[in-house]
């Protein structure tokens, strides 16, 4: 397969950027999108120029890193997948793929396709957390009955794996649905409850002092989520925080 | 205003409430207008109690433009925010892939309906207000059916009215069910919240066309 590459090269956080474009080719429909790119990292390495940055770590779609916003989404054209169980096989011969790093104020760019996606841990350390006695006399989580409904949601919401493809999708750049996924599977639990007015106040505090935009419902976070998280959590989230202001 | 703006939530929280406060308005005004075409007595009738009952005129009204005021304010708040939030665009940004063209572009159909509630306030509240308070002309209940179809006697007005129910249709597509979301409403009671929302917001401003065009070709004869 043949592709042309249209990929975006900043030297650093304070250099402009640009789109250069690379052809490619030898491509294998059964690679995946992060091996193609190995492949033409090889061939830069090969004729003595700079690597294309990209992140990247586990490799089989849990570990949230790989980002890209590919052709204009998130993780690329398929569902449900993240940048690294992306095929090539998605593409035709002779296409060309613009690869972009994801966009947004609170995710600035470190170099070509790494951005700093450290604003989601701070959300994460507002309130993402439950404090749990570890003194020895620690109760067994599975002593508290828990209904199995809630437990699926919570696990469901749990699968967030923070790779921002929320925000990169959202025509705002809003982090709601990553927020809300930390929020809801701590909310839905009896163990969560016990800090649920403060942890979903400030969590929603730090995503706004982030600079992340505000959710206008557009759904295109849902969409491009690998996870399949719900916009559910969100309306959840909504309803934590109204009534943690209602209750101070 | 400031202190409804701090929290991203608050501020979606004041942008459902005033929209749905909007909402329920179509639904009255569209109730009195229809009986322009079906009942024009009636029409008169329920015109004129809008017109001088103190309660509408000095309680509901004035809540109305506020809730007008709210909103469209809100929006563009929200607009300059989220504009903010990705100060670097993507060069190639497939929006149409993952979200429908009235979600995405809820600030064009609502400054063309801004741009609307101008001409539609000149042509009637402007006139109701010199009506009553500038030339201080006596009460009366027969006159608001001949002047609501005069004023659809031009083309042009008629084509501007028709095109702003099209986008006050695509702006409540997006805008009526998503405001249950933004409350935190979002059950097994979701699905036919939608489909209410999405007839609502096809059926009212057909309508208000329906209305406008059907006054445009049968003019009071002189």
């Amino acid at each position: 397969m043949k592709l042309n590459l249209k990929i975006w090269r900043q030297k650093d956080a304070n250099t402009k950027g640009q789109i250069k474009e690379y052809p490619i080719d030898g491509i294998d429909g059964d690679m995946s999108f992060l091996e193609m790119m190995d492949v033409l990292n090889e061939d830069l390495i090969a004729k003595g120029e700079e690597p294309v940055e990209f992140d990247h770590d586990c490799r089989e779609g849990i570990c949230g890193s790989c980002s890209l916003q590919i052709n204009g989404e998130p993780h690329g054209p398929d569902r449900m997948v993240t940048t690294c169980q992306l095929h090539m096989r998605k593409f035709k011969d002779n296409d060309t793929i613009v690869i972009e790093p994801f966009r947004a104020k609170a995710f600035p760019v470190i170099k070509d396709l790494i951005v700093d996606r450290t604003a989601f841990d701070r959300i994460q350390q507002a309130g993402g957390y439950i404090s749990v006695n570890t003194s020895g006399h620690t109760v067994d989580a599975n002593a508290i009955p828990i209904n199995k409904e809630d437990a699926d949601d919570s696990f469901y919401a749990a699968a967030c794996i923070g790779c921002g493809a929320c925000v990169a999708a959202c025509k705002n750049a809003s982090a709601m649905l990553f927020t809300s996924a930390k929020v809801s599977q701590y909310a839905l639990l009896p163990q969560g409850r016990i800090e649920a007015v403060e942890r979903v106040q400030n969590m929603v505090r730090q995503m706004d002092l982030e600079g992340f935009g505000n959710c206008t419902n557009t759904g295109a976070c849902e969409v491009e989520c690998p996870k399949g998280i719900s916009l559910e959590n969100i309306a959840r989230m909504n309803r934590e925080y109204l009534s943690a202001k209602v209750k101070g | 205003m400031s202190g409804l703006t701090k929290s991203s939530i608050a501020r979606k929280v004041v942008m459902a409430l005033s929209g749905l406060f909007l909402v329920l308005f179509l639904g009255q005004h569209f109730t009195i207008n229809i009986t322009s075409v079906i009942a024009p007595d009636t029409f008169n009738e329920w015109s004129h109690f809008m017109g001088y009952n103190p309660l509408v005129q000095y309680l509901l009204q004035p809540i109305l433009i506020a809730g007008v005021v709210v909103h469209f304010v809100m929006g563009f708040v929200l607009e300059i925010q989220n504009n903010k939030a990705r100060v670097i665009k993507y060069v190639k940004y497939n929006g149409g892939a993952n979200a429908p063209w009235v979600s995405r572009n809820m600030i064009i159909s609502g400054a063309v309906i801004l741009a609307f509630l101008a001409l539609h306030f000149y042509d009637f509240w402007v006139h109701e207000m010199t009506y009553k308070y500038i030339e201080s002309n006596p009460e009366d209940p027969t006159r608001y059916y001949a002047e609501t179809v005069e004023k659809f006697e031009p083309v042009w007005r008629t084509v501007l009215y028709v095109i702003s129910f099209v986008l006050l249709a695509l702006h409540l597509l997006h805008g009526f069910a998503s405001s249950f979301q933004s409350m935190g409403v979002n059950n097994k009671y979701t699905p036919g919240i939608k489909k209410f929302a999405r007839i609502y917001a096809i059926a009212i401003p057909l309508g208000f066309a329906i209305i406008a065009i059907y006054h445009h070709f049968n003019p009071i004869t002189h």
